[in-house]
Order: C-alpha cells, then sequence, then structure tokens
C-alpha cells in the first residue's frame, strides 16, 4: 500500500486507516434510522398501489377502508389535486404524478394513501381501498412503445404526440461517418444493460411533522440530498423554505435509491399539513422495488472503426432508453443521457459519435445513478464490451489491444472526442500490474490447454475510466441547482472543532474521513473533530452524496475550509510568538518560527487566543465557511481481471479469481476506500449475475421482492484481490478522486468479458446481462460448441 | 393475549394481538430499534435476533410464539465486561458501511462462533448466507467473525 501520510496516527490525517467513529453507535443498536424515529402523536400511512400497469382510474371507494379501526383519512389523488399537489416536478424537467387522478400507468404506482393510528391498521385500509380500473394495453419495451400506432402513455402531456421522452446527441458526426467509411475494420456490438435497482437493505421513508401553528414542517426522510429536497419541497408545496427542516437520520444505504422525492413523501407531508400530526411512512420492500427509482435500462448498439492493427479511429453510438413512465433521471439538466458520453472510455481515438433516445413505458420511473455518476456505469459496459468484442474479431489479445490504444500518461490533461477533460492518469501501468498479479501470461496458456481438455476457462479484462464529481457550476446543475457544495468548521476555544457538511453519509465514513481531512490541514487530530450533517438547519448547502460526489466536491471544500483556517491560526501563532506571519511555518501539529522550530504554538494555542488574545483589528473567533466551486470532474480509474470457470454442459461460471486495481487519487482513509471497492465490486458481480428486473407482456414486475430479484449473499460472492496506483487529481486541493462508485462502473464488463473469453473461440461474441447459465449454455449451443 | 418475552435478560409482559410480528413487538413494543426490518419474504434478514440461542428472523415469527422465551437482540450483546467480541471486530476490521445489516449479522456471528470457536472463511459464509449486506461485499464482515472467534477463544483459554 502507498503511504501518504504526513501526520503522525495522533493526528489521523490523510492516509491513515483509522477507525470509524460511526460505528460506535451502530455496532450497539443505537443508530437512528427513519423507522426509528417516532414522535408523541404519530400517524402511519400506507399506500394503495396500482396492480396494474396501464388503466384508467373510473372511481376509488373508500368507505370500507374509512371502517377499519384506527383509520382516519384515505387520501386520494381529487384531494392532492385540490391542493395542486396531483403532479410533481422529476429531476429531468417532467412532471410525475403524486397520486394518480387520470390513468395508472405503471404497475406499483400510486394511487391513494391510507392515514391511521397503527401500521397494521394502515396497512388493512389499504388493503380495503376499491379502485374501480379500466384496462388499457401495456406498452414495456422502448420499441414497442416507438413503433407506429402505439398507444399514447402521456396522454396527459400538453404538446405529447408520441412516446418519446427526450432526443440527445453529441460529437461530431461528420467526422465520424468519414472515420468509418474509411476504416479497415468495423465492429459493433448491440447490448441490452438491463434493468436493475438500487434496493438499499433500509426502504424510503419519511416522518412528516408540520405544525398547523407556527406553519414549521420538520421533515426526517432517507434522503441523500436533504439541501436540495428542502428546497424542491419549497418549490413543490410552496411551503417557504425557512419554515421547512429536513432531517436525514442514520442512512441504511443509498446507492441513488434516495436522491429523488417520491410521492410517499409529498403525500405523508400533505397528511400531517391536514391532519395536524406527524405522519410516518415506511415503504414496503414490494414497494420500493416496484415503484422508486431504477437504474439502467439502456439498449446500446456501439461501433468501432479500427485499422487492421487495433488502433481505433472512431466510435459510434446509437442508444434507446427506457425512461418507464415519467422521464425522471436524476442527472444534471444539460445531458439528457446523463455522462454517457463517457463511453469513449480510457482510449485516444479523435472521433465519436452517440445518439440517445428515450421511451416511455409502463413501468415504473427513475433512471437514477445507482452506484454510477449518471450512465456511467452503461458507457463504461459499453466501450469495455466493444473492447473485448474487438479483441475477438480481430484476434489481438484483449490487453494488447487495450495497451495499443489507451490515452499516453503524458497526454494529460486529455480531452475526450467527447469534450471531456481527463484530469489524470497512467493506465498502462495500472493494467500491467493488474496483468501481472492476475499472472496473465500462465492465465492463457492454461486456458489453451483446458480447451484441448474440453474444459472452458476465461480472463476478462475491464479497463475503466469515470467522470465524477459533479460538478463545475458553469456546466452542471439539477433543476437550476449548481452543483456545488460546502463546509463549515467551528473550532471551539479549547481546540476541538465541529465540521458541518452539505453532504450525507448512507455509509461511506464521512463523519471519519472528513474530520480527517481537516485534521491533514490544522493538526487538530481527527478524535477532537464532530462531523455534523443531514441537518438542513444545522449545516450549510449543497446537493448532497451522490454520483461519488462527496469527496471530490464536498471533501474540496473541506479541505478549503480548513485552510482558510489554519491561514487565520497561523496569523494568530504570529501573534502569540511575536513573529512576521510569513515567518511562521506549519508542521503536522505546530507552527513555528522559520528556523527555530523550538519556538511554536499549537493549533489548540491559536483557538484559546482566538477567543481571549488577539492581533490587533483580527476578527475573534476561528470559524468559517467554504462553498467550492470545482474547476472540473475528477476521473478515477481502475484495471481488472475477472478469471471464470464455464461448465460447458449447465452454462453455470464461477468466479475463480478477481483482482481489481483502482486508482482513485489520495486515499483519505485507505481501509475506508478499500470497503467502498469491495462493495462495489460486489454489486457489479450481481448485475453481471444475476440481479435483474423484468416485466411480462402486462407489465406486471418480476422481481418485486427479495425472492425473484436476487441479490447476492455471502455464498455467492467471489472473493476480491485488490490493489492500488495512486495519480493524484491535479486540480482538487488534496488530490482525491472519489471511490464510491468505480467497482460498480467498472467491474460488470470484466465478468462478462470472461465468460464471453471463455466461450469467444466458438463464436461467441455476446451474452446479454445478467449472465444466466441458460443464456451461456444456449449461447454455446447455438455456437455449436 | 398476554404474553412475556424475555429479552436480553429482563422480562417484559405485554397484551398483544396475535398476528403481531416479533420484529414489530421487540421494536415497537420493547422499544429496541436496533432491530432492523428489510423486506416482506424473510429474505434480507435484517431482522435477526437469537431465540434461546438460535437466529431467527424475527419478521417471520409471531410474537406469541416467542412466549416465553428468551430473545436476544443487539442491545444485548454487551456485557458488563464490556463489547461482546464481535462488535469489536466488527469495528476493528471495517465489517460494517451504514449498519443496517449489522446487528443481525453480528448476532449470526455471535451464534457461530459459540458452536464453533475457529470458523473457516466457507463456514462462516454459509452461515451468514441468510443475511444479505449491500455495502461491504462481505469480505470484512468474514474477517470480523473470524477475528471476533480468534478473539472470544483466546479470552477463553486465559
Ligand atoms: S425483514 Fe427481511 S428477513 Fe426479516
Ligand atoms: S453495512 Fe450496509 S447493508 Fe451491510
Amino acid at each position: 500500500m502507498t503511504d501518504t501520510t504526513t501526520t503522525p496516527p495522533e493526528i489521523g490525517g490523510i492516509g491513515h486507516s483509522v477507525k470509524r467513529v460511526e460505528d460506535a453507535r451502530l455496532i450497539e443498536g443505537q443508530g437512528n434510522f427513519l423507522d426509528d424515529i417516532s414522535l408523541p402523536g404519530m400517524l402511519h400511512m400506507a399506500l394503495v398501489r396500482s396492480p396494474v400497469a396501464h388503466a384508467r382510474i373510473n372511481g376509488i371507494d373508500s368507505d370500507a377502508a374509512m371502517a377499519v379501526d384506527g383509520v382516519l383519512a384515505v387520501v386520494t389523488g381529487e384531494l392532492m389535486a385540490a391542493h395542486n399537489l396531483a403532479w410533481m416536478p422529476t429531476l429531468s424537467g417532467d412532471t410525475q404524478a403524486v397520486l394518480a387522478t387520470d390513468k395508472v400507468r405503471y404497475q406499483g404506482q400510486e394511487v391513494a394513501a391510507v392515514i391511521a393510528t397503527d401500521p397494521y391498521a394502515a396497512a388493512d385500509g389499504a388493503e380495503l381501498v376499491d379502485v374501480d380500473y379500466e384496462m388499457l394495453d401495456a406498452i414495456t419495451t422502448p420499441q414497442q412503445s416507438l413503433a407506429e400506432g402505439a398507444e399514447l402513455i402521456r396522454d396527459e402531456k400538453e404538446g405529447q404526440t408520441d412516446n418519446l421522452a427526450y432526443t440527445w446527441e453529441t460529437g461530431d458526426e461528420a467526422a465520424t461517418e468519414a472515420a468509418f467509411a474509411s476504416a479497415d475494420r468495423v465492429v459493433s456490438l448491440t447490448t441490452h444493460y438491463p434493468r436493475s435497482h438500487p434496493s438499499p437493505l433500509e426502504t424510503c421513508g419519511i416522518v412528516a411533522d408540520v405544525n398547523s401553528v407556527t406553519g414549521q414542517a420538520t421533515i426526517y426522510m432517507t434522503s441523500q440530498a436533504p439541501h436540495a429536497h428542502r428546497t424542491l419541497f419549497a418549490l413543490v408545496a410552496g411551503l417557504p423554505e425557512q419554515n421547512i427542516r429536513i432531517i436525514s437520520p442514520d442512512i441504511g444505504g443509498g446507492f441513488g435509491n434516495k436522491v429523488p422525492i417520491y410521492p410517499g413523501y409529498v403525500v405523508a407531508t400533505a397528511a400531517s399539513l391536514l391532519i395536524g400530526q406527524p405522519v410516518k411512512w415506511v415503504e414496503t420492500r414490494t414497494g420500493n422495488l416496484i415503484s422508486t427509482g431504477f437504474g439502467r435500462d439502456y439498449y446500446m448498439t456501439g461501433e468501432l472503426a479500427l485499422t487492421n492493427e487495433g488502433r481505433i479511429q472512431a466510435m459510434r453510438v446509437d442508444m434507446l432508453s427506457d425512461q418507464g413512465a415519467f422521464y425522471s433521471d436524476a442527472q444534471p439538466t444539460r445531458y439528457r443521457a446523463g455522462l454517457f458520453h463517457v463511453c469513449t472510455g480510457s482510449y485516444d481515438f479523435p472521433h465519436a459519435h452517440i445518439k440517445c433516445r428515450g421511451a416511455f413505458t409502463n413501468k415504473a420511473p427513475g433512471g437514477v445513478a445507482y452506484r454510477c455518476s449518471f450512465r456511467i456505469t452503461e458507457a463504461s459496459y459499453l466501450i469495455e464490451r466493444l473492447m473485448q468484442t474487438a479483441a475477438d474479431e480481430l484476434g489481438i489479445d484483449p490487453a494488447e489491444l487495450r495497451l495499443r490504444n489507451f490515452i499516453q500518461p503524458e497526454q494529460f490533461p486529455y480531452e475526450t472526442a467527447t469534450g471531456f477533460v481527463y484530469d489524470s492518469g497512467d493506465y498502462p501501468t495500472a493494467l500491467r500490474k493488474a496483468l501481472d498479479a492476475a499472472g496473465y501470461e500462465e492465465l492463457r496458456a492454461e486456458q489453451a490447454a483446458a480447451r484441448e481438455e474440453g474444459r472452458l476457462v476465461g480472463i476478462g479484462i475491464a479497463h475503466f475510466t469515470e467522470a465524477v464529481g459533479a460538478g463545475p457550476a458553469h456546466t452542471y446543475d439539477i433543476a437550476g441547482l449548481k452543483m456545488i457544495d460546502s463546509a463549515e468548521l467551528r473550532v471551539h476555544p479549547t481546540g476541538k472543532a465541529i465540521l458541518k457538511l452539505g453532504v450525507k453519509t448512507q455509509g461511506q465514513g464521512h463523519e471519519t474521513t472528513f474530520a480527517q481531512i481537516v485534521a491533514e490541514e490544522t493538526g487538530i487530530p481527527a478524535t477532537d473533530i464532530k462531523v455534523i450533517h443531514g441537518d438542513t438547519d444545522d449545516t450549510p448547502y449543497g446537493l448532497g452524496t451522490y454520483a461519488s460526489r462527496s469527496t471530490p466536491v464536498g471533501g474540496a471544500a473541506t479541505a478549503m475550509v480548513a485552510r482558510k483556517i489554519a491561514d487565520k491560526a497561523r496569523h494568530i501563532a504570529a501573534h502569540l510568538l511575536e513573529a512576521a506571519p510569513e515567518d511562521i511555518e506549519r508542521s503536522a501539529d505546530k507552527f513555528h518560527v522559520a528556523g527555530s522550530p523550538d519556538q511554536s504554538v499549537t493549533i489548540q494555542d491559536a483557538a484559546f487566543a482566538a477567543y481571549t488574545n488577539l492581533p490587533e483589528g483580527m476578527e475573534y473567533g476561528l470559524e468559517d465557511v467554504t462553498y467550492y466551486n470545482p474547476p472540473n470532474l475528477t476521473f478515477p480509474y481502475g484495471s481488472y481481471v475477472v478469471v471464470v470457470d464455464v461448465d460447458p454442459d449447465t452454462g453455470v461460471w464461477k468466479v475463480r479469481r478477481m483482482v481489481a486495481l483502482d486508482d482513485c487519487g489520495v486515499r483519505i482513509n485507505p481501509m475506508i476506500v478499500e470497503g467502498q471497492i469491495h462493495g462495489g465490486l460486489t454489486e457489479g458481480f450481481a448485475m453481471s449475475s444475476m440481479q435483474w428486473i423484468t416485466f411480462d407482456d402486462d407489465g406486471n414486475c418480476i422481481g418485486s421482492n427479495f425472492m425473484d430479484y436476487l441479490i447476492p449473499t455471502a455464498w455467492e460472492t467471489p472473493r476480491f484481490e485488490l490493489l492500488e496506483t495512486v495519480t493524484p487529481s491535479p486540480h482538487h486541493p488534496i488530490g482525491a478522486k472519489g471511490i464510491g462508485e468505480s467497482a460498480t462502473v467498472g467491474s460488470p464488463a470484466a465478468f462478462v468479458n470472461a465468460v464471453i473469453d471463455a466461450v469467444a473461440h466458438l463464436g461467441v461474441r455476446n451474452i446479454d446481462m445478467p449472465v444466466l447459465p441458460d443464456r451461456v449454455w444456449e449461447a454455446i449451443d447455438s455456437a455449436g460448441g | 393475549m398476554e404474553i412475556t418475552i424475555n429479552i436480553n435478560g429482563t422480562d417484559h409482559t405485554a397484551d398483544v394481538e396475535p398476528r403481531r410480528l416479533l420484529v414489530d413487538h421487540i421494536r415497537t413494543g420493547a422499544g429496541l430499534t436496533g432491530t432492523h426490518i428489510g423486506c416482506d419474504t424473510t429474505s434480507c434478514g435484517v431482522c435477526t435476533v437469537l431465540v434461546d440461542g438460535t437466529p431467527v428472523k424475527s419478521c417471520t415469527m409471531l410474537a406469541v410464539q416467542a412466549d416465553g422465551r428468551e430473545v436476544t437482540t443487539v442491545e444485548g450483546l454487551k456485557s458488563a465486561d464490556g463489547l461482546h467480541p464481535v462488535q469489536q471486530a466488527f469495528s476493528d476490521e471495517h465489517g460494517l458501511q451504514c449498519g443496517f445489516c449489522t446487528p443481525a449479522m453480528m448476532l449470526v456471528g455471535a451464534a457461530l462462533i459459540d458452536e464453533n470457536p475457529a470458523p473457516s472463511d466457507d463456514e462462516v459464509r454459509w452461515a451468514i448466507s441468510g443475511n444479505l449486506c449491500r455495502c461491504t461485499g462481505y469480505m470484512n464482515i468474514v474477517k470480523a467473525i473470524q477475528a471476533a472467534a480468534a478473539a472470544a477463544s483466546s479470552n477463553g483459554d486465559s
């Protein structure tokens, strides 16, 4: 492991595997998750969801529900409409039904809500709400949806005459076409990245407490972005923003699922406002899986134009996304398909043209960045699967093909064909290191020998580059809000500090790592710093934690505010040491006069003096706030090598080894970074092997519970071997790039490439995810293997 | 129906509806919110408690079925001597991230090392295969349970 520490362990700055402070409460069952919150007089809400995918609502009969002991109210779309709340804006500029008034457009859509004194009574009531549905045909694929004569799903939407949700394109079409016309070879791949669901183990929920006398709305909610949600609540519900306090308590995993605002939040808040008592709603697992933000669902055709030697000349992509009934991707406004155009990957070629369309279908909306920075997972999968296809088609070793095309270390900063400016990297070193650790040469020899014996061994490679940390205000906003983030640091007279963040942890360990950044920059021991986050009344504004933006943006804000504090402390130290501020130097834990290390004061001395003994003209106190507008995204990358054994008779494949090299720049807490990688690799394995949401022809969701939607257990999950290189981001104050999502982005292609590599000699070029045994068997069988 | 369950060493007597799930009784009846709920189909395991020392998914048992039995939840792991070895090991080995699966994982781990003082990697993985974790990829959970086993047996030896 690379040692990047500059502080002793007692300070616990950057590079130390400091034990997590959040663990103390969590290992004793003292976490405070949403469902643990109970307020006096609190009522409970259960949602009535549509059992069908597409139907007109002719009427709702609540009488039987109202007769249930404990049921106080049934909220319908009609009631919400009377308060102008039947529809709400999505994060992609569309509108979404809060409670359906006209039609239901997907199975699981919210139709009514039952409020009761007890959750059991609420659930009983929900069972008895009688909705009269007039069935309509369900459209379950984007191809059907865009076909001539397809029924209009969004008939309520003004100006909408077909089922097209958006179109978007980028790149130089003419130059790309010219490169394809003159290419030696053209390789293409058509694949579907299936619909998946982040499904954190804690579902979504809210406790809304609106005081009808004061107008104060205190809203506890499973939110990855409490500040942005406060603003959206103010805009949607028309509540004055100073009266809205959103508190996001301990969160049992987010992975993008807790970024959008869901109908249940809005209905519970409205109910609390109307009834004058707190209302709790906690989603069921089925509710979570069938209605909240899914990820992926991209149908992609990618093509590479190459020379005979395997040099890429250009890339062309045609993508069609299945958006579900409402276009509600959580993504920056300017990009209609997120950052999918990062699909040129880690390779140096001049031209690309990317064409995207999205279609409405009778499925749940979403398109959230599931452990992903806005569709980068799909992008990375496409290019890395294409590289495998090209290697197989051209007969060039897949590692060699990548080495021939990599952006070289000296080319950074590197502008890609679609306009990203990659900050830093050394791709060849990373790939070679991963290959060496895996024993690539020997594996290839073994593979050849195995084939002779009729055994199938596959070696899959993926080298991904992510674009995370959105983002610079000139380009990135969500719903108009610029994607900056903030940190506020207060140092008390005794030298102990409180750091307040605009971002919000869901398990990433911010309470530990962000304190380490302050420790590094100020010399205050990390254990003396309390990190506060998630409460909008008590933290500065920020856009939240998703798209791996906490470290790149919130971490940078933290470093910058700590530097401001350190600088003021240096001036105070100069005063205490009777020296000029320019002559004061800082070591890990002291300020001293240049050249005389004995003449020193500590940060704690300076903190005390900030309230007791200041230089003339200086303002009292030692606190500050920084809003950080990042100059660019950061670009973490990695090289993954997977070895699989495939059973030719059953199609069952097993991961023998998984070697993962990640370069996320400077690692603040190596222990936590490795934990993030383990988790990400597991989700990548999940998507490649078993985890997907499908629908039958009537739009019934298959995958509506954990018996049908398979999440790997410890038994199936492979063991991982981790490696690293450290290439700091040149524009980030501490050189960090972010790590939360890399492994989920990069690893699916590595797993799938490994299976394809095992059967490529039979002529197999593609098996869509999840690579289920029957699909593998089928591919082998139809290839005549 | 009146029931008495011994939870973490203390008798709790309550009048409960026969249909009430044990998990709801533990969380709202006894007020012990360290036991969580994550699914509707007995699949995730975050509700696991020990009933007479055996891991049980408390969303799949009625409170009335626990009448007269001993239930241990995460709040009961710690003793007068301090943290249980699994608690210490989960923190030391970074066996938790969001912490939502953690109480259940630790209880399963504690029950395992009671029976098997030196479980192999596979044995740990099999024991926790009824418990999902979405954050950690299980690597450090396995490590933590093995470390706890080692710590527990060296404590026992001394
Ligand atoms: S809550 Fe999922 S198994 Fe009990
Ligand atoms: S630590 Fe989050 S689910 Fe296990």
